[in-house]
């Protein structure tokens, strides 16, 4: 069954007023500015490859690793000539979406 | 052979047939606290009132093993019979037969059934539980499902459809009852989705159960796919013949008046209204000061509960309400309740039902979410449903009446018929909080003391623009009125817009943002 709420604040306009949150309000996912240094999932799927290691050098559209979802081989590509910092998942691992697949930087 | 032993040998046949799945599966039904289909009929008609057609009809299908089983009625059962007296059209998947799957067979006996309903113009109700396509009769059971999705598209607007979940509705199966009218669902029994758990699991990696992927409370309160929530098949067959006491028989009546009767006694609407506009109250409180017997027949309660919708009576008369609640997130439009309202809307103006609207808002919810969730498009589908809408439409604003929020809720400008507001009514671009920082950001930020200022020119500006007047002044109000007039004007205004009748330029259909 739905269980009652407590009252709470909620700003609009500079008014303060009191009253319930939604659940879906509640589950709202607050937005963060991309960080082009890092590199997410898009999809849930297989990491099936990866071509790179740490503190490689590597250029602009470069596959880094593959990820697989639905049937397809999606290429993860370097979006910049840069260099590979970190990479977060191993070969074989099944990552949900939005997940930290590799941490890059730009070239200086 | 004689008659009789013809009449014995029918009687024989019916028996036989109405044993659905046999005896094991109807236990095993039972088990998993479900009625079978045909238990679900009998409870939900009228007593002696169901009548069945298509008892005989018998699968085709010839691969796979078919051709040798026997599926007693295809899977479905399909008849006419009465609720409240009032005729209806009705079929009930039999999950103890094949699990209810859909071949061809099944799916004509539900297109002969929907067919009847449109041309005899009455309401479709449609019980929901099968395991989807029939695997075995392949392209045959996706035919089926087209030739019933196109029926719900055609008969959209011209008889109530109505969808019961009472089992699992999934793939394809889905999108009969999201064509339809209202969609009810029950605690534990209703699941729905596009692609089910375990699919899902292997494909992407995500492990949720079938009752947080698709059960009933996720439908009533997250996707908006469902309309009412119950928590006993009994309950929701009450829910459905409440409902079908408010709706009309097809678009080309109105719905039945019952006898007018007075509003309970209880809290005064003024003695619920807080004066001061940041502090909620229940919106339903005043629709049930307002409506016949206190009744309303609140629609979608769970989903977006920050507008409510719904059916009550004025004077006997079936009447739409659309309301704002102060109570949940501030009574704020958003994608959520946009969407929900304006279909509510667009739903009465095509059944000949009356609207009233209850207006109590800031405006629209702030929020990166939002705006990248699309409110721009589904806060124009709140606009669109009003300015099209046809029937009597009386709006009353209790407080705030800010922004685009004003706009939105059928206000003048969108061809409301009446619109009245309270003393208590502040109508205005926004708020004063807001309005004082903009208007005098010069003065406040030179100002010795900011705040103080701030406070000052808050009240300077509540003064003079947070009422009704100056929206009156303008003719936008028809009239201030005096809280406890509220009921009284509503209903003379309903009385007067009888015979409404207003020309909209022709055209084949409008493109609504949806």
């Amino acid at each position: 069954m739905f269980e009652k709420k407590e009252l709470r604040e909620l700003v609009i306009q500079g008014g303060v007023y009191m009253t319930q949150y939604s659940r879906k309000f509640e589950e709202r996912v607050s937005w963060e500015a991309p960080d082009e240094n890092k590199l997410y999932s898009f999809i849930p799927g297989t990491i099936i490859d990866i071509f790179v290691k740490p503190k490689q050098k590597v250029k602009e559209g470069e596959t880094l690793l593959l990820l697989e979802a639905m049937k397809m081989q999606n290429q993860v590509r370097m979006p910049f000539d840069g260099e590979i910092v970190q990479i977060h998942v191993k070969k074989n691992e099944v990552i949900p979406n939005r997940y930290l697949m590799v941490e890059i930087k730009p070239k200086k | 052979m004689s008659l009789r032993s013809n009449v014995l040998d029918l009687r024989k046949r019916r028996k036989e047939v109405q044993m659905g799945g046999g005896e094991k599966a109807m236990e095993k039904q039972a088990k998993m606290g479900k009625l079978n289909a045909r238990e679900r009929i009998l409870a939900l008609l009228d007593k002696n009132s169901f009548h069945e057609y298509d008892l005989f009809v018998e699968h085709s299908a010839k691969d796979f093993g078919m051709e040798s089983k026997v599926l007693h009625g295809d899977g479905v059962i399909i008849g006419t019979g009465t609720i409240n007296g009032k005729p209806i059209c009705i079929f009930a998947q039999d999950f103890t037969v094949e699990g209810g799957s859909l071949g061809l067979m099944h799916a004509r006996k539900i297109t002969k059934i929907m067919d009847h309903a449109l041309k005899m113009r009455v309401p479709l109700i449609g019980i929901n539980d099968s395991g989807g396509a029939r695997i075995q009769e392949g392209v045959n059971s996706l035919a089926g499902y087209g030739e019933i999705f196109f029926r719900n598209t055609l008969a959209s607007g011209v008889i109530p459809q109505i969808s019961v979940i009472l089992g699992p509705c999934a793939g394809g199966a889905v999108y009969s009852p999201a064509l339809t009218d209202f969609v009810f669902v029950v605690e534990n029994i209703s699941k729905m989705f596009i692609t089910g758990p375990s699919v899902i699991k292997s494909v992407l990696g995500e492990e949720i159960s079938m009752e947080e992927l698709g059960g009933a409370r996720v439908h009533a309160e997250i996707t908006g796919n469902a309309h009412f929530y119950a928590t006993t098949e009994l309950e929701c067959f009450e829910q459905i013949k409440t409902l079908i006491s408010y709706i009309p028989r097809s678009n080309a009546k109105k719905a039945a008046a019952y006898p007018p009767k007075a509003p309970l006694k209880g809290k005064k609407i003024e003695e619920i209204v807080p004066v001061d506009p940041r502090i909620p109250y229940d919106m339903r409180d005043v629709i049930k000061t307002l409506t016949d017997g206190s009744e309303f027949l609140e629609v979608m309660e769970h989903f977006a509960p920050n507008i409510i919708i719904g059916f009550g009576r004025l004077d006997g008369e079936t009447t739409g309400f659309v309301a704002n609640q102060p109570m949940v997130l501030a009574g704020v439009l958003d994608c959520d309740s946009s969407d929900k309202a304006a279909r509510f809307i667009r739903y009465c103006d095509a059944f000949n039902i009356p609207i009233v609207t209850l207006e109590d808002l800031p405006g629209y919810l702030p929020g990166v979410d939002q705006e990248h969730a699309g409110v721009i498009r589904h806060g124009a589908k709140i606009l669109y449903a009003y300015s099209e809408a046809t029937v009597p439409k009386v709006t009353v604003i209790l407080r705030k009446a800010y922004g685009g929020g004003y706009i939105a809720m059928n206000s003048r400008h969108l061809r409301a018929d009446f619109v009245f507001a309270w003393p208590t009514a502040e109508i205005a671009v926004m708020g004063p909080e807001g309005a004082a920082n903009i208007i005098f950001r010069k003065e406040i930020a030179e100002a010795e003391n900011p705040d103080e200022m701030r406070q000052q020119k808050i009240k300077e500006y509540k003064e003079k623009f947070a009422n009704p007047y100056v929206a009156a002044s303008q003719g936008y109000i028809d009239e201030v009125i005096e809280p406890k007039e509220t009921r009284s004007r509503i209903l003379h205004a309903m009385k007067v817009s009888e015979n409404k009748s207003v020309y909209l330029p022709s055209k084949k259909h409008g493109i609504p943002p949806f």
